[in-house]
């Protein structure tokens, strides 16, 4: 069994690592650092008759996740107050929601950027409210600045001068070059309130936001993570509705491709006709659980074709073009 | 990877993995007597960019479980150097259980002196010259004060000597055992002291902090005390993870300073730095 796929075993069953090599839990560990699950790792096996050593790394990765979770409700928190003035519907996505709203996603995972929904027609009052309130860009490029204006889901990222950390503002949850266009509206008028104002989205729409942000954008990094997202809300909330709500938003292949796929690597609880793998179902878990047991990123060419998709994704083949030129002339150089 | 080496010092356990020989070679020469952790803290990796650089003009790229971006590689011949800047990297990245202070530290009779100060303040060179005067050392470049407890644990990694200490660790020690001598590294020249015995059986041993210096080499000796005020701000610099730590990090911190004396000391030469030091000691322990 590769690396990637043993960690997903122990997500799916930690008993199974009981019997575990000191090998085997080096190499878990350093896959699920790699893939930003240590603290998720640790939460499933805490309880269990772990060696001294793996005890000794799971209590530490429990407590730095929750320090990642204490300070990602903090800045929840700045955020909230510096937009509360304009009145507007503050909806916060992904790790912050889930940590917000106490699901169980949100158990030793780890939170990196501030990400928060706002309607489209008033981003820019927020952006001045968030520039006041200590918040500066950090992309002095006007080409930069120019094309996330122009064609992102979201504002260029903002950074908090003092706390040092990122907040990124959508008003949609895919860019606007994709192919698929979900309804930002219907995002909003569905999100529910939390108690100290802010949002979240709806029990579908956090869903469909799961799975457009696996498979509909990007290149499949951080995969294992985000599915894990995926199977802990159908697990605790069931797929009623979904693929309905996941059709409406245009997101309905992507849908059911991340339902066989969470089946496959996590033991997913999903209806009949999500349980069968198609052969490109293959290849996006071949792509998911890329890592050595370094942790480090494995099957070059599939990782590849995935990064050459993402782009495809993106934006059509003539814009790509031309983005591909402007950034050369600026002296940029795909790394790797 | 190809070559691996498999490190515990003080309560944090390295697997070093390389696409060299060399760098696991040395490593396990010099940290022969150290012990091996059956399941490591962290993983370091020294890598070659692109598979032909492992042979043509090699270059060590450091990285591991946590990496910074952009930092830049080192030639084959400074393999070593690669293998503890990735170690510490580790320490300074994702240490999460101890806080950590970038400074040297050594114990007699269970209580410890920290020394920190800025590169080049000697905080490595007096450590190594106190060591050979019959204290333990603890380490050279991390301490690492257990929020808990609010004792200091031991990080005995292999002392590394820059430039002009290195003639003076040699005069001091002729039977330490050196490592083989880097030219022109980033820091000028750099050669590694192995601990000695005592420093690695001891090396899981916590001690009691009992005064802080704030060394300064190469000004007019002097010295004057310095309020638990400035020693925390002046800590929270040194310290690579005081943040992350939140309100343990805090709390370890104030009790620090709180508790411990501190002194600023300036010194012309480290015969004087040495004096000074044990001087203070005297009184402090």
């Amino acid at each position: 069994m590769s690396p990637g796929w043993r960690l997903a075993h122990v997500l799916r069953d930690p008993g199974t690592a009981l019997g575990f090599t000191a090998r085997e839990w080096t190499e878990l560990f350093a896959v699920a650092r790699a893939e930003q699950m240590a603290g998720t790792l640790a939460h499933r096996l805490n309880g269990l008759a772990l060696p001294p050593r793996v005890q000794r790394l799971v209590e530490d990765a429990i407590a730095s996740a929750e320090q990642v979770r204490q300070a990602a409700l903090w800045e929840a928190e700045m955020a909230r107050r510096a937009l509360a003035p304009l009145g507007m519907k503050v909806v916060l996505l992904k790790g912050t929601a889930f940590a917000a709203a106490g699901l169980s996603p949100s158990a030793g995972r780890n939170i990196g950027d501030l990400d928060i929904l706002v309607p489209r027609d008033r981003i820019e009052e927020a952006e001045v409210a968030l520039l006041a309130a200590g918040w500066e860009w950090v992309k002095p490029d006007p080409y930069d600045d120019a094309y996330y204006r122009r064609w992102m889901h979201e504002l260029p990222p903002l950074i908090h001068r003092e706390r040092d950390r990122m907040i990124d503002v959508h008003h949609t949850i895919l860019p606007l070059t994709a192919r698929i266009r979900p309804d930002a509206q219907a995002l909003l008028d569905a999100s529910e309130p939390l108690e100290n104002g802010l949002c979240i989205l709806s029990r579908t729409d956090r869903q469909v936001h799961a799975v457009a942000h696996l498979l509909a954008d990007g290149d499949l990094a951080g995969g294992m993570r985000n599915l894990w997202d995926f199977h802990c809300l159908i697990r605790d909330e069931g797929t009623q509705g979904l693929a309905e709500r996941a059709r409406h938003h245009g997101l309905g292949r992507e849908m059911a491709r991340a339902g066989r796929l969470s089946h496959a690597l996590y033991g997913t609880e999903v209806p009949p006709e999500w349980q069968r793998l198609t052969l490109l179902d293959r290849l996006y878990l071949r792509r998911m659980t890329a890592r050595d047991g370094w942790g480090r990123g494995s099957r070059k060419f599939t990782r590849l074709a995935f990064y050459v998709r993402s782009h495809w994704l993106r934006m059509p083949p003539l814009m790509l073009a031309r983005h591909l030129w402007t950034k050369y002339r600026k002296g940029y150089r795909p790394v790797g | 990877m190809r070559h691996v080496a498999h490190l515990q010092i003080g309560p944090a356990g390295f697997r070093i993995g390389s696409d060299w020989r060399a760098p696991i070679a040395a490593l396990e020469e010099l940290y022969r007597d150290y012990p091996k952790p059956e399941i490591p803290d962290f993983n370091v990796h020294l890598f070659a960019a692109r598979p032909w650089r492992r042979f043509l003009r090699p270059a060590i790229h450091i990285g591991g479980d946590f990496t910074i971006p952009d930092a830049a590689p080192l030639p084959l011949a400074q393999g070593l150097l690669a293998a503890e800047m990735g170690m510490n990297l580790q320490m300074a990245l994702a240490q999460r259980r101890y806080l950590l202070l970038h400074a040297s530290a050594v114990e007699r009779n269970g209580k410890a002196v920290l020394m920190t100060g800025i590169s080049g303040a000697g905080k490595s060179t007096l450590a190594a010259l106190l060591m050979a005067r019959g204290w333990r050392l603890m380490g050279d470049e991390f301490v690492l004060i257990d929020p808990a407890t609010g004792l200091a644990h031991a990080f005995p990694r292999l002392i590394s000597l820059k430039n002009q200490a290195i003639a003076v660790a040699r005069a001091a020690l002729p039977e330490g055992r050196f490592g083989p001598l880097l030219p022109g590294t980033p820091k000028g020249d750099i050669r590694h002291l192995v601990p000695d015995v005592r420093a690695i059986e001891k090396m899981a041993e916590p001690a009691e902090p009992a005064l802080l210096l704030f060394p300064r080499f190469g000004f007019e000796a002097a010295e004057r005390p310095v309020p638990p005020s400035e020693a925390f701000v002046r800590l929270t610099q040194a310290s690579t993870n005081y943040v992350h730590l939140a309100e343990r990090g805090f709390d370890a911190l104030t009790r620090l300073v709180r508790s411990v004396p501190a002194r600023a000391i300036d010194y012309p030469d480290t015969d004087s730095g040495i004096a000074l030091v044990e001087v203070l000691s005297e009184a402090a322990l």
